[in-house]
């Protein structure tokens, strides 16, 4: 199920503005990697490239290579609607469809793959919430609106409906940025355990956050305002806090940066 | 007539209750009372005259429309006192005859069938343009066609129905054969002779209200948040089930809204009908026929001539407008806050 993800020469503008240079990276399935660094630095953009909802913003493009097992996202022949459906994302602020309920946000993308099923709705219903430690504290009430859930309730909600569709990658923007430190431990909790099935990036501002629930750290920084971000170091999330490479890092995790 | 003084009565109403119920800045302690309210005069004083201003305002609102219902019941009732026939069932209207005969039945038909074909022809067009405008088209296009919608809506429906009228009108001939010929199964397509018919009259009202449809459901879409979209996209949506999942759903309330402000537009038009309409009075259900009447269209054809009992008649169809465009709207209200809780507004 999960897969390796290659990114190679990767370049992403936001019309004439280049937001982000040549980044190479490779993340390892089954692994969670953070990635780190102030903000502006593209860590988002580069994330956003990794199930091609960069391009969604008007004039955003991207160049270079991001290969998905082997096959490339930006191919000719890609459908970016495929790509979605095998990267799954999940956003800063929970953002459950306001017009359904919990049930309907949890099948809202199985609907768009032709599950019709009653039966296997169900099912996968009642696995995804499990999967996002939710379903204890909505079993009852499926068809209440999803919106009325507490902040954390919404942000795994939204987790339920990206895993929903079984990707194969799970991308999240600053999933905890919006929440309490409660609703967010109960989130990096669900990140240890969603780690057996998917391959997950997290972007995070918060290095404790990165140092807890990563597994491999990608440090991005720019030299100063209106520079392309660059990826600075990548390596081992254990050498990136403890001893690592770069100058800039360090100054970074240690809090020295400016 | 149309749905805005209700609309916006209950919204100075709201904001009436919610200045009235706002708790006063800095409430001054009771210990030290001279300190603070000396402090702050001017909030005080700002407040009340703000919350009095949208109170009498919102009061106004609804006893101007209390006044408009009595004003039509006294001058309806010597009219409706005197009619021979019954008032809602009748189609005949000869109340300038002795004895006074008359109906609403012909021209309250006239008036709900021509305005629901004319929302049934516009409300999908005016969707249609509104989410080209605001998720297909690229962002320059998008955003000047939103300008010439926004600058299209401001001008007099008239201007576009003299428009239909003189320019439309003439070459609808062929459409209605056309319908006739493939639809004429249907009953409301069945005709012996097509011409200047109720189905002529409601494209010349839809052309009428699509510009302020088309405007409103662009606002609607427009605050559709980028969040519900991109959760849409990421899940693997096409930008039509993008839209479906997450931009028609949210921006139904709003679109209903909208429709109900063309439909009151249709609903109270006069002129342009008056101008289509042969004036007849009965009730058929071959919309293409030449033929019907609608209670706007009649007041303007028979105001002039009409002796007092004639006005009364004519002031109680008026009447039965009113009521009628009142009942559209609560039942349009009943369908928006039926889903209330999920509308969107608890996000």
């Amino acid at each position: 199920m999960a897969t390796r993800i290659d990114v190679t020469g990767l370049t992403a503008y936001y019309g004439k503005f280049k937001a982000v240079a040549d980044v190479n990276l490779t993340i390892e399935p089954k692994n969670v990697t953070a990635f780190i660094g102030p903000s502006g630095c593209g860590k988002s953009t580069v994330l956003r490239t990794l199930n091609r909802m960069h391009e969604v913003l008007p004039g955003a493009r991207v160049e270079g290579k991001v290969l998905l097992d082997g096959e490339d996202l930006y191919g000719a022949g890609t459908d970016p609607v495929n790509v979605r459906r095998t990267v799954g994302m999940v956003f800063q602020r929970p953002n459950p469809f306001p017009t359904m309920s919990i049930y309907e946000n949890v099948i809202a993308g199985l609907k768009l793959n032709g599950v019709r099923k009653k039966a296997l709705l169900d099912e996968r219903v009642e696995e995804s919430l499990r999967g996002a430690n939710l379903w204890e504290e909505v079993k009852d009430r499926l068809g209440r609106p999803g919106a009325g859930l507490s902040g954390g309730q919404q942000q795994r909600l939204c987790i339920a409906r990206a895993i929903a569709v079984e990707p194969q990658v799970l991308l999240m923007d600053e999933p905890c940025s919006a929440l309490d430190p409660i609703s967010t431990l109960a989130i990096e909790d669900l990140i240890t355990k969603l780690k057996s099935s998917f391959t997950i990036v997290i972007v995070t501002h918060n290095m404790q956050q990165a140092s807890r629930v990563s597994d491999t750290t990608a440090f991005f920084s720019l030299e100063k305002t209106g520079d392309p971000g660059r990826l600075v170091e990548f390596d081992k999330t254990s050498k990136i806090f403890t001893n690592p490479t770069e100058k800039r890092t360090e100054d970074y995790v240690s809090g020295r940066f400016g | 007539m149309t749905t805005e003084p209700d609309r916006s009565a209950g919204a100075a109403e709201q904001r009436g209750a919610a200045t009235a119920t706002a708790p006063p800045e800095d409430p001054p302690p009771a210990d030290r009372p001279a300190v603070a309210s000396a402090g702050r005069p001017k909030v005080g004083m700002a407040d009340l005259i703000f919350k009095n201003l949208t109170r009498t305002a919102g009061l106004g609102l609804l006893a101007l429309i209390v006044v408009i219902a009595v004003f039509l019941v006294l001058h309806a009732t010597d009219a409706l006192s005197a009619n021979t026939g019954n008032f809602l069932t009748t189609e005949e209207w000869s109340p300038n005859a002795s004895p006074p005969k008359f109906g609403v039945a012909a021209t309250l038909y006239g008036t709900v069938v021509s305005a629901a074909v004319a929302m049934i022809i516009a409300v999908p067009v005016a969707v249609g343009i509104a989410l080209f405008i605001t998720v297909y088209a690229p962002r320059q296009l998008s955003s000047f066609l939103g300008y010439i919608v926004d600058l299209l809506a401001a001008v007099p429906s008239v201007v576009y129905g003299l428009w239909g009228l003189l320019v439309l009108a003439p070459h609808m001939k062929g459409i209605q054969l056309w319908l006739n010929d493939y639809f004429g199964w249907i009953p409301l397509f069945d005709a012996d002779s097509v011409g200047r018919s109720l189905f002529v009259a409601s494209v010349v009202l839809a052309i009428m209200i699509l510009p302020i449809v088309a405007a409103l459901s662009r606002e609607v879409f427009l605050q559709v948040p980028i969040a519900h979209r991109e959760a849409a996209l990421a899940l693997g949506a096409t930008r039509w089930e993008m839209i479906r999942v997450a931009v028609l759903p949210y921006g139904k309330p709003g679109v209903i809204s909208a429709s109900m402000l063309g439909l009151g537009r249709a609903m109270g038009e006069t002129i342009a009908v008056a101008l289509v309409l042969p004036a007849s009075f009965d009730i058929s259900a071959h919309i293409l026929e030449p033929a019907g009447n609608t209670i706007a269209a009649n007041v303007a054809n028979g105001w002039g001539e009409a002796n007092e009992i004639g006005r009364g008649a004519l002031i109680a169809s008026g009447l039965v407008l009113f009521v009628v465009t009142m009942i559209v709207n609560i039942i349009a209200r009943a369908i928006v806050a039926r889903r209330r809780e999920f509308s969107g507004s608890a996000a």
